[in-house]
């Protein structure tokens, strides 16, 4: 952990899995790459420091033909997490709880994620904002603690964990926006903190610019990364786009996590990025969550970017 | 029958003259803007004063129209509808708040149909 440290030498590999059925595995480890199997492998290899889960786009409410059955797909996921040998610190979801913002879409939610059995910290994506109040509701129900439109960090397991949010007061051509506001509580979040703390940042839409012309990206997601410069393990996980996206550029890893309730097309490849209904037999792969687990003392990460598909 | 039927061809009679008209500045006080695919269709309008416009989400994903200091309509679920009369004469950029790269623009002219220099 010298100040000649290029990452080069000391390189970590990020691996993706895909589950056969319904997910990704994704675990951050050290040496050079080596396939970690299938799934079950993976899962039952002892793993070092800790592990928590990423769930995303669960769209309760949502009934068209992409899914007519969200909560099921929904229940399917949280019974994979309970499958997990390594028990979860505590799960995030990157939003879009909810497909538009009922309160008993948040409640089916609720209920069916509370069978996980675990801490759950939210943000909302901008179907959870669509009350007449904008947002209130989610506030209500998720914000307790919060600062602003629901923007948080929180410490576990000596990484620090940061929720953002960047689906209110969007502009018309724009992207996703995190304003001013919310960029300079995150500055003096980070001011002072070990650059050697690994950091995990978390937000709904993709804070990183993936495809402007839909939308799949942050207007000002340049400058909060900024900030996270001198860091030297940061890891941005979002949902938003339903598909599994990663990009690695420097010490940080940008990922994107699979909807459970339906997929979307990858940029470009349809006429927008609505819902694509795929064959019901397919549908499951295209769904799912993630767990990312840590291993300790692995301070400084460089990390390959593996594609898991197309 | 004879009457309903009457009826109906007054109405197609009517339809037809609105999509006729929208099309160029004219008289039109009814228009429809279709959501799909994303897109508001058409995406630029020229209409009188007057005109009421109304949008129609086609597609599977809900939207909303928002103008800012104009008008914002609640969310739009699949075939949810939002209408808006337009009485003053300007240019109104609209956008969807939850796809804010789905935009569009309605010019709306004095009834009088001329807009004056520049206004096109």
């Amino acid at each position: 952990m010298t100040e000649h440290d290029d990452g080069m030498n000391r390189r970590k590999v990020l691996e993706c899995m895909t589950w056969a059925g319904t997910g990704v595995l994704w675990t951050i480890t050290g040496g050079v790459p080596a396939s970690l199997g299938i799934i079950d492998e993976a899962v039952a290899a002892p793993v070092k420091g800790f592990a928590f889960l990423q769930i995303s786009d669960s769209h309760m409410g949502f009934d068209k033909p992409a899914n007519s059955n969200v909560k099921g797909t929904l229940e399917e996921a949280i019974a994979r997490v309970k499958t997990l040998t390594v028990k979860p610190s505590f799960m995030i979801h990157t939003g879009d709880i909810s497909h538009l913002s009922k309160p008993s879409e948040f409640d089916d939610a609720d209920q069916i994620i509370s069978h996980a059995g675990l801490n759950v910290r939210y943000v909302p994506g901008e179907h959870d904002l669509l009350d007449e109040d904008q947002g209130k509701l989610y506030l209500d129900r998720y914000g307790r603690g919060t600062k602003g439109a629901g923007w948080y960090s929180f410490d576990d397991n000596g990484v620090h964990f940061i929720g953002l949010v960047n689906v209110v007061n969007l502009k018309a051509g724009g992207l996703g926006n995190l304003g001013n506001e919310q960029l300079e509580w995150l500055e003096g979040d980070l001011k002072g903190r070990s650059a050697s703390q690994p950091i995990v940042l978390f937000a709904h839409i993709p804070l990183w610019t993936v495809y402007p012309e839909w939308g799949w990206g942050t207007e000002d997601g340049a400058r909060a990364l900024g900030y996270l410069k001198r860091f030297g393990s940061v890891t941005v996980l979002n949902g938003h786009i339903h598909q599994v996206m990663q990009k690695v550029e420097g010490n940080v890893t940008f990922h994107t996590a699979r909807s459970t309730a339906f997929p979307q097309p990858a940029p470009g490849t349809a006429p927008s990025p609505g819902p694509i209904k795929v064959p019901d037999d397919k549908l499951r792969s295209m769904l799912g969550i993630a767990n990312v687990t840590f291993k300790q003392n692995e301070q400084r990460l460089a990390i390959i970017d593996t594609p898991i598909q197309k | 029958m004879t009457m309903i039927k009457a009826l109906t061809r007054l109405l197609v009679a009517g339809v037809a003259a609105v999509y006729l008209h929208a099309a160029a500045p004219a008289s039109a006080e009814e228009i429809t803007v279709k959501i799909g695919n994303f897109t508001f269709g058409p995406q630029e309008l020229k209409v009188k004063a007057g005109t009421t416009i109304t949008w129609t989400n086609e597609d599977d994903i809900p939207h909303t129209v928002v103008s800012p200091n104009a008008f914002r309509s609640k969310v739009m679920d699949t075939d949810g509808k939002f209408s808006f009369t337009f009485t003053t004469p300007g240019t109104y950029k609209y956008f969807c708040s939850l796809h804010p790269h789905m935009t569009g623009t309605v010019v709306v002219e004095m009834q009088t149909g001329n807009a004056g220099p520049g206004a096109q």
